[in-house]
């Protein structure tokens, strides 16, 4: 049984990294991983490990930092439309809690996306691979297998989901 | 009224514009459905994706609903995926095992992989007295008129008539051609994994933007902009950056005038080549290793020649887009006047070491899945582009660019040295466009 403090903690990670998301603090969000951390959405839910295999995202902080500087630039023609996004977190449940602080946690999330007069929503789940830092936690590894990832795409995405 | 726009048709294309309700009326997209994509060879699949016996893909021909199916003969087949009892689909998966046999989910009528019926409940007394039974044309699946196979790619033709899959390829069979012969097997296979990204717009405008060599350092500029500065960075911390910031730094570092030293090579049926690559065959290692096992199963001359082909992309008019440097295609499926579906599905090459796999793989993920750092905006273009096509602010669409410069050879027409922007593609599309209407009766 965790206690409600590390609950509590990692909770409270989770929802500040979607909030940076839908403020569009990119690099406080990609500030979030280790120097070593992946961000990956897989092709396949069946797929296991990201690495050579066709992904949605599969992003170190290098190309994490092509992704912002892109939508930054003033002739990112797609982002010029208004855009913004809306997460919800939740369903979180600690999968493992090692005794030097690192922890595995899955959770579900919902998001809504505005652009221009088009809504669209996705859903699916998370699973954070999270290294425990003085000053609280950064990712090791995000895999995000949404619900409709397998559905052809009316448009594309941008950002991070 | 169809009746009077389609006796028009001619007057709709010139050799250097085009009528704006060609990419935007509904009756003409019909026309086009029944004209162009329901008779020529369209891109089904390859057969890797259907491997066993059974294993079946959904593909849409133009407004077909088919099944390319590998039967237990071994040979692929291509039906119109649909029951002939009651109309019912036949497979409702995009993908699976059919078994030994199709059946019918309503009322278990089956039939063999190649589409004869097989058995139909009760059949003898239920049939008793009628025509009806195995032997009877109505009471098997249909097929598809003609399906080829090119290389392991498999086309279907929904017309009885017309020229063979080689003769339609013509020299744009490069595109299969490069891509197997890259491999030390000589043959590719199928990564099984497909990326679906819907476009706003109509089919066209898609086309035409594969070979517009003017617009990568325009739209694709912040992405360029982007993957230079980290480039640059990882360059400095490493020494080396991977190629895949390379190729997708050449959008803002290959500037807008040097898109002039690309060539295009346009041929009849609309196909186009887009010569010229960014810098694929680098001194690294990895290539260097590549370049050692090519030359085991080929020789030192044959795999010069091999690695000396200089190709972007190749277009096979109307509905493929292949990059086979980088053994990547994407396949149109129009679902509307001004909706495209488009099907992009990645390669490996047989016998070639795991790194040259990935490096491709990388600009696959990048450049054309469905969180794209390129295509994002082109899809914004042409999203816009078909919306402006909707006014009334004009009537045509301009393709004059290097217009009167292209250099025709034995029907070839080739663009002129330092017309690499030239708009000959697109001239050469709606010049297809025109036969296939105007022939379409």
């Amino acid at each position: 049984m965790n206690s409600p403090e590390l609950q509590h903690a990692v909770e409270q990670f989770l929802y500040q990294q979607s909030e940076l998301l839908d403020t569009k603090q990119w690099q406080a969000w990609i500030d979030l991983f280790t120097d070593d951390g992946v961000y990956w959405m897989p092709a396949d839910p069946a797929h296991k490990h990201w690495d050579g295999v066709p992904s949605i995202f599969a992003e170190d902080k290098n190309l994490m930092a092509v992704r912002m500087k892109r939508v930054l630039h003033p002739d990112a023609w797609s982002q010029r439309p208004l855009w913004g996004t809306n997460h919800v977190v939740s369903n979180v449940v600690i999968e493992k809690a090692s005794p030097n602080g690192d922890v595995v946690v899955r959770s579900r999330f919902h998001m809504m996306e505005l652009r221009r007069d088009d809504v669209r929503h996705f859903a699916g789940s998370y699973r954070h691979d999270l290294t425990k830092v003085p000053y609280g936690y950064r990712i090791k590894l995000q895999r995000v297998d949404m619900t409709n990832a397998q559905a052809a795409y009316d448009y594309v995405l941008q950002v991070w989901v | 009224m169809l009746q009077e726009r389609i006796a028009d048709l001619s007057k709709f294309v010139e050799p250097d514009r085009v009528r704006r309700e060609v990419y935007t009326d509904p009756g003409i997209f019909e026309l086009e459905m029944q004209r162009i994509h329901e008779r020529v060879w369209i891109y089904c699949g390859h057969e890797s994706q259907v491997p066993k016996a059974g294993d079946y893909y959904a593909v849409q021909i133009g407004r077909q609903p088919m099944v390319m199916v590998r039967g237990n003969d071994g040979k692929v087949h291509v039906l119109y995926n649909r029951c002939p009892h009651r109309g019912n689909l036949m497979v409702g998966d995009r993908y699976g095992n059919a078994g030994e046999f199709f059946r019918c989910s309503y009322h278990s009528w089956t039939f063999q992989h190649d589409g004869r019926l097989r058995s139909i409940p009760m059949m003898e007394s239920g049939y008793a007295g009628t025509p009806y039974g195995k032997e009877h044309p109505d009471c098997s699946m249909k097929r598809a008129a003609r399906v080829e196979n090119y290389r392991g790619f498999v086309f279907a033709s929904l017309a009885k008539d017309g020229p063979t899959l080689k003769e339609f390829l013509g020299e744009s069979r490069i595109a299969f051609d490069d891509m197997c012969d890259r491999a030390p097997e000589g043959e590719v296979e199928i990564v099984p994994n497909c990326f679906r990204v819907i476009q706003k717009s109509n089919w066209k405008i898609f086309l035409e933007n594969q070979l517009d060599a003017l617009h990568p350092s325009v739209t694709h500029q912040s992405t360029g902009r982007a993957a230079h500065e980290v480039e640059k960075e990882i360059e400095k911390k490493t020494g080396h950056a991977p190629l895949s910031y390379h190729m997708l730094s050449a959008f803002a570092t290959v500037t807008i005038d040097k898109w002039d030293n690309f060539q295009t090579l346009n041929y009849p049926y609309g196909h186009c080549i887009l010569t010229g690559y960014m810098g694929l065959r680098p001194k690294d290692p990895d290539t260097l290793a590549y370049e050692a096992v090519m030359e085991k199963a080929y020789g030192k001359k044959r795999t010069e020649e091999i690695l000396a082909v200089n190709i972007h992309h190749v277009l096979i008019y109307p509905g493929l887009s292949v990059q086979s440097p980088l053994q990547q295609l994407r396949a149109v499926r129009p679902l509307g006047v001004d909706r495209t579906l488009t099907e992009i599905w990645h390669f490996r090459l047989k016998g070639a070491p795991e790194a040259i796999y990935r490096r491709s793989l990388a600009y696959y993920n990048l450049v054309n899945s469905p969180a794209t750092l390129v295509n994002a905006d082109d899809l914004e273009n042409f999203w816009k582009c078909h919306q402006g096509l909707a006014s009334e602010g004009g009537d045509w669409v301009s393709f004059a660019r290097h217009f009167g410069r292209d250099v025709e050879k034995n029907g070839v027409v080739e663009t002129a040295p330092s017309c690499g922007t030239s708009e000959a593609p697109m001239r050469n599309q709606m010049k297809a466009w025109a036969r296939y209407m105007g022939n379409g009766k």
